[in-house]
Formats: C-alpha cells, structure tokens, sequence
C-alpha cells in the first residue's frame, strides 16, 4: 500500500514536472523493418537527422523538438496501437506517418477522432480523397504520375498504347488510376497485359502486344524487380516503340537493374530529388532538394532516396505551420498546415486548401529519359 | 508462326529455373522423404553471395564458385544444428523446420546483405538470339545447359554410384541400411550439402534473368514445388519435366488466353495431373506391404 502511495505519488511529480521541459512533442509510426522497410528505414533515418538538426538550429519558437518514433513493421494492427499510444499516452501535438496506404488507412480514424493532425507518407488517393479535416500527406498520387505520362504521350502524337502492368498493390492501383483518367487525353489502350510480381519472363505478353496493330508506345506501370525484367525483355525482343515506366522505379537501382543498354530511352515521371545535381540554378527546387541530398547522404553514407524525401516534406510542412501558428495546439497547427502555401519541398511546391490536403501539382513531376546509363529532363 | 515459338522459348527459359529449383528438392527427399522447404532460400544465396563477391571485385566465376561452396556448408550446418537433433520426429515435423529454417536464413540474409534488389551481368552477354524470328537471350541457355547438366549427373548419381544407391537406401528404411554398413548420418550431411550446392548453383545461373533479392527464394520454391509434384517428387527426370512443363504452360497461357489466368491455368493442370496420377508423371509407386 505504502509502495503504491509512492508511485502514486511519484507519478504525480513527474506528471507536474512534463510540461514545465516545454518540448513540442511530436509523433511517428513508420515502417522501419518489413516488407516496406525500404520505404520505411529513409523516413525513419531523414526524420531524425533533421528533427536534430532543427533541434540544434534552436528548435521551433524557441522550444526543441521531440520525435516519438515507432517502429509498425508494415503491420496495420502494430500501427493502430501505435497510433493510439501517441494519442493517449504520449500526447503529441501532431504525427508523421503511416509508410504503406495499408497503415494509413488504419491509423486516420485515431487522428480525426482524437482531433491530431494526421501527414501520411504514403501514395494513395484514398488518403485524402474525400477530404478529412486532420489528415494530410506528402507523396504525389498514382493518378499524377498517370496524368504527367498522358501528357508527354499527347505531346509527342501518341494516341494508341499498350500497357503491361504488374499485379501487385501498386500496378494494379496505377492501372485503375490510369485506365480512369486516360480518356481526358484521347488515347485508346489497345492491349492491356499483366505480370505477376515474381515473375522471371514477360516476353509472351509483350510478343502480343508487339503484334497488335496501331500500337504507338508501351507503359508499364511496376514496382520492384517486374519494370527491370519487362525493360529487359523489351529490348530482347526489339519492340521499337518508346516504352514508360512509372514512377514507381524512378530511382538509380533501376537503371542498374535493366542494364544501361536495354533502359536507353526509357521515360518515366521522377522527383526532382532524383535529378537534384541536373536543376538549373534557376529551379526553385533546387536548394531544397541539393541540401537534403548532402545532407542526409552525409549522415548516413547511404544514396538518398525519394521517399526520404516524402518524410523530409511532411516535417518541414509541420514545423513550417508551428511557426506559422505560433502555438502547438493540435487545432491551430492543423489551420496552419491547411494554410501552407508556396512551400518548396523534395516533391514539389506545396499549396495546400480547404479542398486539396495534397497541395501538388503536375509540376511536381519532371519527365525524365534515361541516356546512356543517367537521367536527362526532357521538358 | 514467330509467336508460337517466342511463347515456347519464353516458356523453356522459365521452365529451366523451375526445373533446377526442383531438381534441387530431389536429394534431400530421396534420402530422408523430406521437402525440404528451405530449397529457394539455397538459390537466393547462390545469387545473393555471387552478387556481393563480385560486387567486391572478385571475378565472376569465382564469386559463383565461393557462393555454391558457402551455401553447400550453410546446407551441412542446416542438417547438423536442425535436422539432425531432430532425428527420429515424423517427417512432418521435419518439413516444418525446414521452412523455419527458411525464414531464418531470409532473415539473416536482410541483416548480413540488404533488402535491395541486385543483379550481376550474364555470363555470355545480352545479345538477343534470333531464332526463326523469335529471340532467346544467351543466359537462357546457360540456364537450360545448366539443369540438363545436373539432371544427367543426379541420374547418374543415383543409378550409377554406390554411394548414391546408399541415398536411395537410407530413404526406404534407415535403420536396415544402417544394417548393411550405411553411415545414414554421412548420407544425411552429404545429400543436404549437394541439394544447398544444386541451389547455388541454380541461383547463379538464373539471377542475370529472375534477379535476386532476399525474398525471391519463396516464389522460386513453390513453382520448383509444383513442378517436382508435377514431375514426380524425388525423380530427377520428373523434376526436368515438371519445370519445362509448368514454365511452357504458363507461357501459353499468357500468350494465347489471358495473362491475368497464367499461374491459374498452370496450377488446375497440375491438379488435373494429381488427380489422375497422384504420384506424378514420373513419381515411384509406393507400395506399403502389410
């Protein structure tokens, strides 16, 4: 009895002692191990790097940051209890998170209810598509990367594709993206083939769609090692016509991958973060992304990567809109980051509104041709 | 007419990875009727350690040569540390810890190598060869040479050797061939170390094709699984057969009806198979005498 007095006790200093560190306590539950660990481990590692380079910087209104990191493991159960704990216990007054849509989806109904803002780092639609008041996110949409492909097609006369799509999450999520939109831009799909995601050989599919008639150019909207061996195949066959990835593969591995020969003149929409050292001094990305690159390359010996770089937006738009707000009450950051207007992030310039939580536009894409084994934007 | 023969080429070049992952189960399941499920985790590791030898800047055939001999002792150490303090438990206890083995040596590999993707250059180039108007990639031979060549030694093996006809023996009843002077605890060893080196071997052939990752070995064991049960489980010929099939199926079925029914059409075959000849095309009638 005596003991638990003391803890009581105990607890009740401590509980009195919190507030008066006066940090500003944020949240994260990220995929740092798993099946989207490779989406998981950069975010992790840039939100750390940069919450102590703010922190050494002076903090934010004159208070230090605190980042509670969770680790979900890609689980949306783990993620769930994780969310609850930073709403309950740990109290934080906004969170960056969810890796995979899967987690996201799980963890949004904790933040609207519990009244914290919400910035997903993942690529569905879905997320904030209807609108919810408390949740946001960095990452550009399938449905962009759809829509910066159709134009560069229409832009060059084509009007009739083939598309090969893997039939994993993200081929097949790109594809319906794709199919929806396609028709605003005039162009027919003439075959319409699919992959599994292991699979080792997709010359059968891309012999028929070699063989149909009219065809102008091929899109492969993949994720993971089906694009490599698909841009393989590709040029084993000798199809001819230009061929796009999407930006599920924009990353350097890729290039290695398909091999430098067989990827020549492969088009796919990239980040600026890909391109960082080919921007004009003029571009206003430029800065942003030529400093995260050295940076987080620097702490980490390892190449950055882009969806590092969808954490490296969601921290700067929170810690831009606890500035703003002057306060870290969750409702006013919440205003705030709804009022983010011209923020120069990795992704692109941020605007965001009542009715857009994504706040990008197509220019947040830059179509980029690989050249003799490297990128060149081709705008 | 060109289509045919692309889809058949295209079916061929996986049906020969299918078949060296299934030849690699025949071994360990002649001599002790074990699946051995940690079978694609052996061909992960031949490409995984090539791809990282090379990447060290060891020549590529001696990157393989180092990955087959390590993986073949990751294979001995499997036996030793699991199977063979285990000895006595029913075979399904056995299979099930082949596939905790699995998941352990995925798991080390993500921690000792990385979660990436990798691929290292094919051993004759990529160069595409015209055949009749469809082509065939250099590597694809290679692969096809390379599961011709462990069929004929494993037939070999097991028909022509003593030592193999020992495998054979362990298998139909240990302790009658422990009777005869049979080391089972040697055969035991011997057949995991030559089913990991099988899979190496495998892995080094197909990685400049299928690519490698830690993950990939999965995948790579159901097809190699369905195409030994397709073949016959334990007969090297059935396991040749049984990839070539499954791989030239899949292929049709993409080419001719739908890509999306390819792994369908492929796997209600292989029931259809089961159904009529339970042992597989080439499988040994198991007689139970009572």
């Amino acid at each position: 009895m005596k003991l638990s007095l003391t803890t009581t006790a105990l607890a009740l200093v401590l509980g009195l002692a919190a507030p008066a560190l006066a940090d500003i306590k944020i949240g994260a539950t990220i995929s740092e191990t798993g099946p989207a660990s490779f989406l998981g481990d950069p975010e992790a590692k840039t939100l750390k790097m940069l919450v102590e380079e703010i922190n050494a910087a002076g903090g934010v209104n004159g208070e230090k940051l605190e980042l509670v990191i969770y680790d979900d493991g890609g689980d949306p159960n783990k993620a769930r209890t994780f969310a609850t704990r930073l709403v309950e216990d740990d109290e934080v007054v906004a969170v960056i998170g969810g890796t995979t849509t899967g987690t996201s989806m799980a963890i949004i109904p904790v933040f609207e209810d519990a009244e914290v803002p919400f910035i997903s780092l993942a690529g569905a639609i879905e997320i904030i598509d209807p609108v919810k008041p408390y949740t946001f996110k960095t990452p550009h949409t399938d449905r962009m990367a759809c829509a910066k492909i159709f134009e560069d097609m229409k832009k060059a006369g084509i009007s009739n594709i083939g598309m090969i799509s893997g039939s994993d999450g993200f081929g097949a999520s790109m594809h319906k993206q794709c199919l929806a939109i396609i028709g605003d831009y005039g162009i027919e799909v003439l075959a319409d083939e699919t992959y599994g995601p292991t699979d080792a050989d997709m010359t059968p599919q891309l012999t028929n769609i070699k063989g149909k008639e009219g065809i102008q150019a091929v899109l492969n909207p993949g994720f993971g090692q089906g694009p490599a061996i698909v841009t393989r195949n590709y040029a084993q066959l000798a199809v001819g016509l230009p061929l796009y990835q999407s930006h599920g593969v924009a990353s350097d591995g890729f290039i290695e991958l398909a091999g430098a020969e067989a990827a020549e003149g492969v088009r796919l929409p990239g980040t600026a973060l890909l391109v960082a050292g080919l921007l004009p001094e003029s571009d206003p990305q430029r800065a942003v992304v030529v400093a995260y690159k050295e940076a987080y390359e620097k702490a980490t010996g390892k190449p950055v990567s882009t969806f590092g770089g969808y954490a490296h937006d969601a921290l700067r738009i929170l810690v831009d809109a606890i500035k703003r707000a002057g306060s870290a009450e969750p409702s006013a950051i919440r205003d705030a980051i709804e009022g983010t207007s011209g923020l120069v992030g990795t992704t692109g310039t941020v605007t965001m509104s009542a009715e857009d939580h994504l706040g990008l536009d197509l220019s947040a894409f830059r179509m980029l041709q690989i050249e003799k084994g490297g990128w060149k934007i081709v705008e | 007419m060109p289509e045919l023969l692309q889809f058949l080429l295209s079916g061929i070049t996986v049906g020969a990875v299918y078949a060296l992952v299934a030849l690699g189960f025949t071994i360990i399941y002649n001599a002790s009727d074990v699946v051995n499920f940690a079978q694609g985790e052996f061909v992960m590791l031949g490409g995984m350690i090539t791809f990282f030898a090379h990447a060290a800047g060891l020549p590529l055939p001696l990157a393989a040569l180092i990955a087959i001999i390590v993986t073949a002792g990751i294979g001995v150490a499997l036996n030793k540390l699991a199977i063979e303090p285990a000895r006595g438990a029913p075979v399904v206890s056995l299979i099930i810890i082949t596939i905790g083995a699995s998941i352990f040596i995925r798991g080390a590999t993500q921690l000792v190598f990385d979660k990436q993707i990798h691929r290292f250059p094919a051993f004759s180039g990529d160069q595409p060869i015209l055949i009749g108007g469809a082509t065939i990639l250099p590597q694809s031979l290679w692969v096809i040479a390379g599961a011709l060549a462990v069929f004929v030694c494993l037939w070999l093996f097991f028909t022509r050797t003593l030592i193999g006809r020992a495998v054979l023996a362990t298998a139909n009843n240990r302790v009658a061939a422990q009777l005869v002077g049979i080391n089972t605890n040697y055969v035991m060893t011997l057949s995991f170390a030559m089913s990991a080196a099988i899979g190496a071997l495998a892995g080094v052939l197909v990685t400049p094709i299928t690519l490698t990752s830690y993950d990939v070995g999965l995948a790579l064991a159901l097809k190699g699984f369905a195409a030994a049960m397709l073949g016959g489980m334990g007969n090297p010929k059935g396991a040749l057969v049984g990839g070539l099939l499954l791989g030239i199926l899949e292929a049709m079925t993409a080419g001719y009806i739908s890509s999306q029914y390819k792994d369908a059409a492929a796997f209600v075959v292989i029931l259809a198979v089961l159904f009529a000849m339970p042992q597989g095309l080439f499988g040994r009638k198991s007689t139970d005498r009572v």
